[in-house]
């Protein structure tokens, strides 16, 4: 440790507005070197905006930012970088046609002869950076055809090569990797932090924050809760500086989840008998009954979303029937399976969901339009209507119905996206991976309205990596593995039998 | 490796596609009239696109910047060009000196556009349309009616065939040649510098760009001198093969141009495509021009006619292999 505990960062009454919004306001933050310090707080409490002000992405209406000790101005995130900053935005921010080694490395790719751009070079030099992070792949695919996890460890890879870096900013790096990927992460971040480089680690993820984080900084509303050493929080005492008040709604789950299971019906609403997709999944049983949830657990590419997507008629199955309302599907189309009363919520909303130019209102809109068909209008008072209940319901962190989507916070996105299949009114509901990048007090929010909705009626499938959150919701889990179903659980069981399950035998 | 070829199929597939049609257009002109067949017919198409040659791989650069990256106004300089060295070596300029001096002066128009468009947030459309017509508007001011060169260093270099060697009697002229080389420096440029690949990354994903720290402000007006430059080269070489400059020359050669690269494979949301398509598109509208010449009967409006369904086309098959990428 070289110049440990000597402050890198000094951020001192930072404010920024965006026209109504106040996004931060008199923030405090510090960040010494040597130290990975985890950023929190809810949906919208200015954590990314934060991270932008510091990058020069945007500039504070009021407030210092020092370097060193030093009173510095921070022009653009090229000047960030200049000054040793390397960050990883939120918002993936990667570009898609070029190739996986061009976009850890353009801008500061090897030259030969100070004037040819050395592909050989670059491209050995992109797959040892990946290869640390425990990525094998060909480096020369383009980037756009590359799954999201791998998408994101390109866009880490490319914050950590900088040589000069004195400060890694990762916010919400973790939301689209699967535990190993994680771990690896950690072991570098790790070892970044033993060469004296200062860390700055935004996450939803409670667990990974007490794993890695030497200090905490809370923000809530745009408003500076305060830092705390890691060691002195416990996790409860954590949760309520986030979200201001005690999370009563994590106690009560399994109540309502024993309420609400007296309304399950015996009759299958959807039932799929050896149904599958030659390299896409193997084929399986399932069957979907009104008023009950059921958990879809395994890993990351375990056939997960495979399934989701037979469901919904993305996919085509080439083998087996899936029945629904005792009637033999035939046309597998999302706009046939929307008509038939069922929605799904998609794993990948930034590229298959949000319309970032519309309002919070016409995105929640959205699929009800197609559903009723685009010459029957919906009142723009009813619209008005169904936006707010939703914006209530979830409660989504916006000025007002008309924000465009893409000034939302990341995890008020994903909400919306949310409300736009909620509002369809389904009777069958897929919901990939519907906490993802939400914070704890919302995450807990939502999978009592899994509950709720499955107490009106709806049968809801709930699809997670979380396996905690997973035993929560549902009442009876289906386990995949490479790709199969391997297992189902009903009523009562224990997290390490799952777990095995998930994990495979050994 | 039959991964790699689909692979290299589905990356280069408009440009390749571009090449074969060149191909067929070219194949079916020399059935119709044998006399294509000559390889002179062939080298002509360098000699008569000489300028839309250079043109285009300006326009491709700034195509593939995206965000409706556009230079309209790249007829209206060849014409200010051609113009203005016309009156300067009328009035006894040296033009070893007029040569140099129009080169920054296409530069130097290149990047004011650019700069409007990046500081003033024009739309590149409006920026560059505003360009064409000033660049018009001040070649009629120094001369309304064409002005004819009769300087002896533009009149050898105009009239001077090279012979290729290893064919009898088959030539070009030094004017043909800038294109092939600019072609080549290009080619250079958009692959093997890091200018070259910011420009991509911008086609791909501005925001991206700008969050990853590359200078995209920097490079966009570069790449609008860079289109000026080749204009101003393309002005150059009209003027040097009429003899003479004029405010009427080249106009509509912005959207030739702008076809030529669309046929070409490079999509008009920037990103993807190449210059060596845009050499393809660019011969493809010289063949259907010749075969034309050759049927004689026919109007040259024809031309306009094919080109346009050629761009049509492109259009459609680069729609679907966008579709394709996207779901793959
Ligand atoms: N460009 C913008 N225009 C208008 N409002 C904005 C803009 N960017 C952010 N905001 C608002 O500022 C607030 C803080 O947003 P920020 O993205 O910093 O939240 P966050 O803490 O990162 O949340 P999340 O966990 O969901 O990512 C939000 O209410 C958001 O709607
Ligand atoms: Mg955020």
């Amino acid at each position: 440790m070289v110049e440990a505990n000597k402050e890198i960062v000094t951020m001192k009454g930072i404010y920024k507005s965006f026209l109504s919004v106040q996004a931060l306001e008199d923030v405090d933050f510090t960040l010494n070197l040597g130290e990975i310090h985890a950023l929190v707080g809810e949906n919208g409490a200015g954590k990314s905006t934060l991270i932008k002000v510091l990058t020069g992405v945007e500039q504070p209406d009021a407030g210092v930012v020092m370097i060193n000790q030093q009173k510095m101005t921070i022009r653009s995130p090229q000047h960030a970088q200049e000054i040793g900053i390397s960050t990883v935005y939120q918002e993936t921010n990667l570009c898609p046609d070029l190739s996986v080694a061009e976009n850890i490395l353009i801008g500061r790719e090897p030259m030969k002869w100070g004037l040819v751009i050395d592909r050989k070079a670059m491209n050995d030099n992109a797959r040892q950076i990946l290869q640390e992070l425990g990525v094998d792949l060909d480096v020369t695919q383009t980037l756009g055809e590359c799954s999201v996890a791998i998408q994101q460890m390109a866009a880490i890879a490319r914050a950590l090569e900088i040589s000069s870096v004195k400060v890694l900013v990762l916010d919400e790096p973790t939301s689209s990797l699967d535990m190993s990927e994680v771990d690896q992460l950690f072991q570098v971040i790790r070892k970044l932090r033993e060469s004296g480089v200062g860390i700055i680690f935004i996450t939803h993820f409670l667990d990974q924050v007490f794993e890695v984080s030497d200090r905490i900084t809370v923000l809530r509303n745009g408003r500076l809760v305060g830092t705390y050493e890691t060691t002195s929080l416990a996790r409860l005492e954590l949760i309520q500086k986030m979200i201001g008040r005690s999370l009563a709604a994590y106690d009560n789950m399994t109540q309502t989840k024993l309420e609400s299971s007296q309304h399950i019906e015996s009759e299958a609403l959807l039932e799929a008998k050896e149904v599958g997709l030659a390299g896409s999944v193997e084929p399986f049983d399932l069957d979907l009954h009104a008023g009950e949830v059921v958990g879809l657990a395994g890993l990351l590419g375990s056939g997960r979303t495979e399934i989701a997507r037979l469901l919904f008629g993305i996919d085509k199955p080439d083998k087996g029937v899936i029945t629904m309302d005792g009637e033999v599907i035939k046309n597998y189309s999302p706009l046939d399976s929307i008509m038939r009363g069922i929605a799904l919520c998609p794993e990948d909303r930034k590229a298959q969901g949000i319309v970032g130019e519309l309002t919070v209102r016409e995105n929640i809109i959205l699929a009800m339009q197609a559903d009723l068909g685009w010459f029957k209008y919906l009142g723009m008072k009813k619209q008005y209507e169904i936006a707010e209940e939703y914006i209530k319901l979830l409660n989504i962190v916006t000025p007002s119905a008309d924000q465009p989507v893409k000034n939302l916070s990341g995890g008020n996105q994903q909400k919306v996206i949310l409300a736009r299949w909620l509002a369809t009114n389904p009777r069958l509901l897929i919901l990939d991976e519907p906490t993802r990048g939400i914070d704890v007090g919302a995450k807990a929010e939502i999978q009592k309205l899994v509950l709720l909705l499955a107490e009106e009626g709806k049968s809801c499938v709930f699809i997670s990596s979380e396996l905690d959150e997973v035993m929560r919701t549902s009442h009876r889990i289906v386990v995949l593995r490479d790709k199969e179903k391997t297992a189902e659980f009903s009523g009562d069981v224990d997290e390490p039998t799952i777990m095995h399950a998930i994990g495979g035998s050994e | 490796m039959k991964q790699r070829v689909k692979h290299f199929l589905l990356q280069h597939g408009p440009v390749l596609l571009s090449f074969v049609v060149f191909l067929l257009v070219y194949f079916a002109g020399s059935r119709m009239y044998p006399a294509m067949q000559k390889p002179q017919v062939f080298f002509n198409l360098f000699i008569n696109d000489a300028s839309l040659l250079l043109v285009s791989i300006g326009m491709t650069m700034v195509i593939l910047t995206g965000e409706g990256g556009i230079d309209l106004s790249v007829g209206g300089v060849i014409a200010l060009v051609s113009t203005a060295s016309a009156a300067l070596l009328r009035a006894g300029v040296n033009p070893y000196v007029v040569i140099p001096l129009m080169i920054v002066l296409g530069i130097a128009f290149g990047a004011m556009m650019g700069w409007i468009i990046q500081y003033l947030k024009v739309q590149p459309f409006i920026a560059t349309l505003m360009g064409l017509y000033l660049a018009r508007g001040v070649a009629y001011i120094i001369s309304l009616t064409s002005v004819s060169i009769a300087d002896p260093v533009y009149k050898q270099i105009a009239l001077t065939p090279i012979y290729l060697p290893g064919m009898e009697n088959v030539y070009i002229y030094p004017t043909s040649l800038v294109g092939p080389v600019m072609l080549l420096v290009t080619i250079y440029l958009s692959f093997f510098t890091r200018f070259g690949r910011t420009i991509y990354a911008m086609g791909s994903n501005e925001q991206s760009a700008i969050l990853m720290g590359l200078p995209v402000a920097r490079t966009k007006i570069l790449v609008y001198a860079f289109s000026g430059f080749c204009s101003a080269l393309g002005g150059i070489v009209f003027s040097m093969s009429l003899l003479a400059g004029y405010g009427q020359f080249a106009s509509g050669m912005e959207l030739d141009s702008i076809a030529a690269v669309v046929i070409g494979g490079t999509a008009l949301t920037g990103g993807v495509g190449n210059v060596i398509g845009t050499l393809f598109g660019v011969l493809i509208h010289g063949t259907i021009v010749s075969i034309l010449q050759f049927n004689g009967t026919l109007s040259s409006w024809w031309t306009r006619i094919g080109v346009g369904l050629l761009t049509l086309v492109a259009i459609g098959i680069q729609s679907i292999y966008t579709l394709r990428q996207k779901r793959s």
